[in-house]
């Protein structure tokens, strides 16, 4: 006979994991409804992109420096003066998946903070710290 | 009929002998064909993408990166809330992991965005045969013995437990050999911030049988460190290396393809897929060499 227990989230996950799945939940929901209609708009042409589809072809197996150039495309967080076009809009969608972690590890340094967990504190800390810095474009690849 | 109205469709212009919107199409239908076949040979969508499309599509290897982490970081997302609620994931276990990986897989995007396309191919193709190599011959351990845990696994608590359907009763874990697993997700997180494969087929081998954490708990884990570190895909969207053009349907095509792929677990045999996907990147890590070294 199979075992009646059904794995409760009170039973096996502690108060901070419960916390982070809640808002990492969140923003994974509104990241991917961001993602699909922005898609579905830039498909539509409506508003026009920055760089018309039928067109991406002859930039799209350049290296992306040279796309870069080719196609006037904004780097770092300058596309966000861009969204009025449909192409960038969709990096709004990409951008809060992408900042889906920093929001849900932000949401738990207070319960380590009460706990009086110090490492785990500031291991959830300097994790942010890395994120933060990977996504303000203060490292610069070329 | 919508889109036939749409002004990027009606200028329906074509480079070459395929039009853009095929390869579109195209690139959809091969990301839910890779979707259905990761889930049941236990591998992420990154690994599978970047030599596949990189091989195969006319995309630049460094977009096709771009969007191999966004792949396995939706893929990621998507499953990391259910897998927390269930204590299938750990998240003192992976914070500290997730850190070094994080870091690391930084100095990766960076070092794979500032090379030369032709090496960073060649890299590609030795590194997809090794993880052909790697999924071949590497044992799993259901339920490893670990003996005690070692000091730095004690001061963390990397311990937990969960509820194991198939055996219906609650298995308790520990960890031990943390020091040596830190440092070989420094090595995880660049070889995945490089070449944008996500890193769930060294992860899982790295948590189960390094570390002595329970199978399923490793995938579960494994998939939580994944989306705990998107610093590589930042700095892709940072250098302008997120199309979304590639991305989107490479993203939305995996998680549909994934969703039939949980379905095919339960009636087919995960052997069998495994193999099949091993096939399919012996061919494409060797096609990602001689496309490196001009053949």
């Amino acid at each position: 006979m199979e075992s009646a227990v059904i794995p409760g989230p009170n039973r096996y996950a502690p108060p901070e994991q419960l916390r982070y799945a809640a808002v990492l939940a969140a923003c994974v929901r509104a990241g991917f409804l961001l993602l699909v209609v922005s898609f579905a708009l830039y498909v539509l042409g409506v508003p026009p992109p920055l760089v018309p589809m039928d067109q991406l072809p002859q930039y799209w197996g350049l290296p992306v420096d040279q796309f870069v150039k080719a196609t006037n495309t904004p780097t770092g967080w300058a596309w966000l003066a861009t969204i009025r076009n449909s192409d960038m809009l969709n990096l709004v969608g990409i951008a809060v998946l992408s900042g889906a972690s920093v929001v849900s590890s932000l949401a738990v340094l207070p319960i380590f903070a009460r706990r009086g967990e110090l490492v785990l504190f500031a291991i959830a800390l300097l994790q942010l710290i890395v994120l933060v810095v990977s996504a303000s474009n203060v490292l610069v690849a070329r | 009929m919508i889109l036939a109205g749409s002004p990027a469709f009606a200028a329906g212009t074509a480079v070459g002998t395929v039009p853009w919107w095929a390869w579109l199409v195209l690139l959809f239908v091969v990301c839910f064909a890779l979707g259905i076949v990761a889930v049941p040979a236990g591998v992420g969508g990154g690994v599978l993408f970047v030599p596949i499309v990189g091989g195969f599509f006319p995309f630049h290897l460094d977009f096709v990166r771009g969007a191999g982490l966004m792949v396995a970081l939706g893929s990621a997302l998507a499953a990391s809330p259910s897998l927390l609620r269930l204590g299938l994931a750990n998240l003192r276990l992976a914070l500290p992991l997730s850190l070094l990986v994080a870091s690391s897989q930084i100095a990766g995007a960076m070092v794979g965005l500032a090379l030369p396309a032709p090496l960073v191919q060649t890299s590609l193709g030795l590194i997809i045969l090794g993880i052909v190599v790697l999924m071949w011959s590497a044992k799993k351990s259901e339920l490893p013995a670990v003996g005690e845990s070692d000091p730095l696994a004690v001061a963390l608590r990397l311990n937990g437990i969960f509820h194991d359907t198939a055996r219906g009763q609650d298995i308790e874990w520990k960890v031990h050999r943390t020091p040596l697993a830190l440092v070989t997700f420094v090595f995880i997180g660049l070889l995945a911030g490089m070449f944008g494969l996500g890193a769930g087929w060294a992860n899982v081998p790295t948590l189960n049988l390094l570390m002595g954490t329970p199978l399923k708990v490793s995938a579960g884990t494994s998939s939580l460190i994944l989306s705990m570190t998107p610093s590589a895909a930042w700095v892709y969207i940072n250098q302008g290396a997120m199309l979304p053009i590639i991305v989107v349907p490479s993203v939305i095509g995996m998680m549909l393809g994934a969703m039939i792929g949980v379905r095919l677990l339960r009636v087919v045999k995960a052997s069998a897929i495994r193999r099949l996907v091993v096939a399919v990147l012996l061919i494409a890590g060797l096609r990602a060499l001689m496309k490196g070294i001009g053949l």
